[in-house]
């Protein structure tokens, strides 16, 4: 059966997508200059050492680990959100997106000090996806929310039961959307460093770091490096493969019917409450304890209020700054790969996530050495460091524009044009405004992380320019922990702000479907 | 699925064929060419901005300066220099490693003037990017504790200890040699930091003086002996102030950093020197060099000066606990005399074979 159009997709629509690709791409041009620099021989030195391919087998394995739990773990929640009036229901929808606020160091550091000693694959893989199941769940959520579910009704109507008739319509639905944030959680698995560095888990980032703190082996750890984005190759043609069985459906004609929440019975209510409270004590509490617990030690550097303020403000708006240039250059690459299936929509497409796999250092000294080379004069500016942030957190903003694009019908997209409207016109006014929430959501993913992100912003960011991170690692490379913990309660307390926007949003546009209906 | 209607989908009559794949691979091949072409006029025009900068900074006074060494620790010493000087310093802080990585990207269009790093080894991989310094700097400071080359200084010393759990270690059983460490005893209690600068310093110097063979085999008989990996000092230092293991090779000053964070009488792992001679007690530095775009800059060439200065020395005593690499200055009370310490018989340019180390360590199975 056809899952996509095989319809040729507008030109400038097109080049606009390739033209977004090509810049989500500068890092891998940096590494094809930096694997050139290498001998044939270095190379094959590299590959056919056994230790190399121990720590991909690592890596892989954590990466199958982390993505299995997240699904695991996003899917009963999505449900209950989107579909049950859960017991503070809006809390819970606040708190879901904000562990993706901890960094993975951060939260490593505070389990090891809850439980001295702790460390290795299984520790790595319960931080990994305490902090990163959220990348599964927020695409679900709005995946669900939107789903038609008269299809369900009608396969019910038919005598399927409704947990066949769920998995036969709106569960074959939401794959792409589980999909699109499994890839996510698996590239950022394979590029984390603070997490596995912490826990001593002898995966391949540590490798590459190793590579260029302590030899200074560009070449050598540029291979490396190569390999990852293979990998990332074959995670992106997995997703693609589990996107191409899904199908989009309405049920029929006129409006879609959008799940109403029902009300739980008490022993039930007790029980999803129960299950909240569980993620929320493994992914927020035990980080924001240990955070408190340092705070309350104390430190003999006093807080300077107007040094975290500042922090505070910067943080925000660069982020913010950034998120909003890389969600316009991942709406064209998103809105062809929504509405188009060729060869070279998908290569575009590609081309775009193949970055995410790859560490903060490589990607920051890509950006050092292109930025250097081409527009000298925004070496170690604003706009670059945003641009930066754009560049290597475009793929995160791409998975949740599209799904949510693919769940709008193109039929009304054409209707519009009948009526008149020119196709950017006729787009904006359907899918633009339909999506806008998937949108916002890709938006906020990139903010989180842009926040978070530390390798990039150390080398891109103006000279003076500190954030939360930077702040938070210059105390916790003195080992001033007690100093570090308000700039990481602020960090998580600022990417707080812009998640629960987003839930409020949610609630609210719920409430009017409510209505309307 | 009879019910179900497949949603209809648009048809635009563009032409998006195997053509335009191909143009995109030319765009996407093309695009290191493009950059290779800006960089070309790029370069021309840095270089002229380089050298207004550098005749603008002589008025302003903004010395540019990488520093692996935090904000926190150097930024309110970095103002003591302006205060005293009139030229202000324009910083970034960053891993030294990271910096030096950086630096190398950067080439010879470095923003960089000056460099000052947490260790030796970074400052030896970016000696091609340094200018060699003047007689007037290097007279100040000891040989051994600076390049062969004269391209960087070592500011202060840092001497690597033993930290122990004094809990359950009496200070009388501290192992005094690093081959002790390999004994059955401390068994899994060891703890190292095999990607940290500071212990692949140490393995260097340990090479130089002992041979690979030796070397090779006591990291063999350590890696037998269940030695636990750490990725720093300071979560070393931790590990044994809560016990989890009995031993940890660091550098002498995080146990000062830490008992000034948490309090000197809190502290439960104790720190001992080694033997005199022994590779464990190598006695590494915190340096810097002055980039060859800089090479004639006076204000760089005060800066460095300034950090050899007796009040800047002096000054790291107090805070860091680091050895003053000047005569004349007093180390930091209850820490033995620099000179007594004796490390193993090596310059600190003899560490520069990191690549070496690092197979061994590859090897051995430890990275």
């Amino acid at each position: 059966m056809q899952n996509k159009s095989n319809a040729k997709a507008p030109l400038l629509l097109f080049w606009g997508a390739a033209l977004c690709a090509c810049i989500a791409a500068i890092p891998l041009v940096y590494l094809a200059i930096r694997i050139g620099g290498a001998g044939v021989s270095e190379i094959v030195s590299i590959l056919t050492r056994m230790r190399t391919w121990e720590t991909v087998g690592i890596s892989v394995g954590l990466a199958v680990v982390v993505v299995t739990a997240s699904v695991l773990i996003s899917y009963p929640t999505a449900l209950l959100l989107t579909r049950t009036q859960l017991p503070l229901r809006r809390f819970w929808f606040t708190t879901a997106a904000l562990p993706l606020a901890i960094p993975s160091y951060v939260a490593a550091y505070a389990w090891v000090a809850l439980i001295p000693g702790m460390n290795g694959f299984w520790a790595a893989a319960l931080v990994l996806t305490a902090v990163s199941y959220p990348y599964v769940l927020l695409p679900l959520l709005v995946s669900l929310r939107s789903a038609d579910i008269g299809l369900e009704q009608v396969a019910r109507s038919l005598g399927e039961k409704s947990t066949a008739a769920f998995f036969a319509t709106t569960f074959r639905q939401s794959i792409p959307a589980a999909a699109a944030g499994s890839l996510l959680v698996a590239l950022y698995v394979l590029s984390d460093f603070g997490a596995v560095a912490l826990l001593r888990v002898d995966a391949f980032t540590r490798v590459i770091y190793t590579s260029y703190r302590a030899s200074f082996d560009r070449s050598n750890a540029a291979v490396l490096a190569g390999m990852l984005v293979i990998l990332a190759v074959i995670l992106i043609s997995l997703e693609r493969k589990a996107r191409g069985r899904s199908l989009r459906f309405r049920a029929d004609k006129g409006v879609a019917l959008i799940t109403v929440p029902k009300p739980l019975t008490p022993t039930y209510s007790v029980l999803s409450s129960l299950w909240f409270i569980a993620i929320a004590v493994i992914s927020l509490g035990i980080p924001i304890i240990s955070l408190l617990v340092r705070l309350s030690q104390g430190s003999r550097r006093p807080l300077d209020w107007a040094e975290l303020m500042n922090a505070v403000v910067n943080t925000a708006w660069i982020s913010a700054l950034g998120a909003v240039i890389a969600v316009l250059l991942a709406l064209p690459i998103a809105a062809l790969a929504a509405n188009f299936r060729r060869k070279s929509t998908s290569t575009i497409e590609s081309i775009s996530y193949s970055g995410l796999a790859l560490p903060g250092i490589v990607i920051g000294l890509s950006l050092v050495y292109l930025s250097m080379n081409s527009v000298p004069f925004l070496y170690q500016s604003f706009v670059l460091l945003a641009v930066a942030y754009a560049v290597l957190f475009l793929p995160k903003s791409l998975g949740a524009s599209r799904s949510s694009l693919e769940a709008v019908p193109p039929a009304l997209g054409q209707v519009a044009q009948t009526l008149g409207y020119s196709p950017l016109r006729a787009w904006l006014s359907t899918s633009g405004r339909i999506s806008l929430q998937g949108i916002a959501a890709g938006g906020l993913l990139v903010m989180l992380t842009a926040m978070k992100e530390l390798p990039a912003t150390l080398m891109l960011r103006p000279t003076g320019f500190d954030t939360l991170a930077t702040e938070l690692w210059s105390r916790t490379e003195l080992a001033a922990f007690g100093a570090a913990a308000p700039y990481a309660l602020a960090l998580i307390v600022l990417a707080a702000i812009p998640s629960f926007a987003l839930s409020r949003g949610f609630l609210t546009s719920e409430k009017e479907t409510m209505v309307s209906a | 699925m009879s019910p179900l209607r497949r949603v209809p989908r648009p048809s635009f009559s563009r032409k998006c064929t195997r053509a335009q794949l191909g143009a995109l691979a030319a765009v996407a091949l093309l695009l290191p060419v493009l950059a290779a072409c800006a960089g070309d006029s790029g370069s021309n025009a840095s270089a002229n901005t380089d050298s207004t900068d550098s005749t603008d900074s002589t008025e302003t006074g903004d010395l540019v300066v990488y520093s692996g060494r935090s904000e926190e620790l150097v930024g309110p010493l970095f103002a003591e220099f302006t205060k005293a000087t009139g030229i202000t310093i324009s910083a970034r802080y960053g891993d030294s490693a990271e910096l030096a990585a950086q630096m190398l990207e950067e080439g010879d269009k470095s923003p960089a003037q000056v460099y000052f790093s947490q260790d030796a080894g970074a400052l030896g991989a970016v000696e091609e990017l340094l200018s060699t310094l003047p007689e007037s700097v290097t007279s100040l400071v000891a040989d051994q504790y600076r390049a062969v080359s004269n391209t960087w200084t070592g500011v202060t010393g840092r001497a690597r200890v033993i930290a122990y759990d004094a809990q359950n270690v009496p200070a009388d059983q501290v192992p005094q040699s690093v081959f002790e460490l390999t004994d059955e005893k401390w068994r899994g209690q060891v703890a190292i930091a095999p990607t940290n600068a500071s212990f692949q310093s140490f393995v260097t110097a340990m090479r130089m003086t002992q041979g690979d063979e030796v070397t090779r085999e006591w990291l063999t008989d350590l890696v037998n002996n269940d030695v636990r990996s750490y990725e720093k000092n300071g979560l070393i230092l931790d590990a044994v102030d809560s016990g989890q293991v009995q031993l940890g090779l660091v550098n002498h000053y995080y146990w000062y950093e830490k008992a000034a964070e948490v309090g000197e009488e809190n502290m439960r792992a104790q720190i001992s020197f080694m033997a005199p001679q022994d590779p464990g007690s190598l006695v590494n530095v915190a340096g810097a060099g002055i980039l060859k775009g800089a090479a004639e800059n006076p204000e760089a060439i005060e800066f460095v000066q300034w950090l050899l200065s007796p009040s800047t020395q002096e000054w790291f005593v107090t805070n860091t606990y680091e050895y003053p690499l000047i005569a004349g200055i007093a180390s930091a009370p209850k820490l033995p005399a620099l000179d007594t310490l004796a490390g193993p018989d090596i310059k600190l340019s003899q560490l520069a074979d990191l690549p070496g180390t690092l197979v061994m360590l590859q090897d051995v199975g430890l990275l």
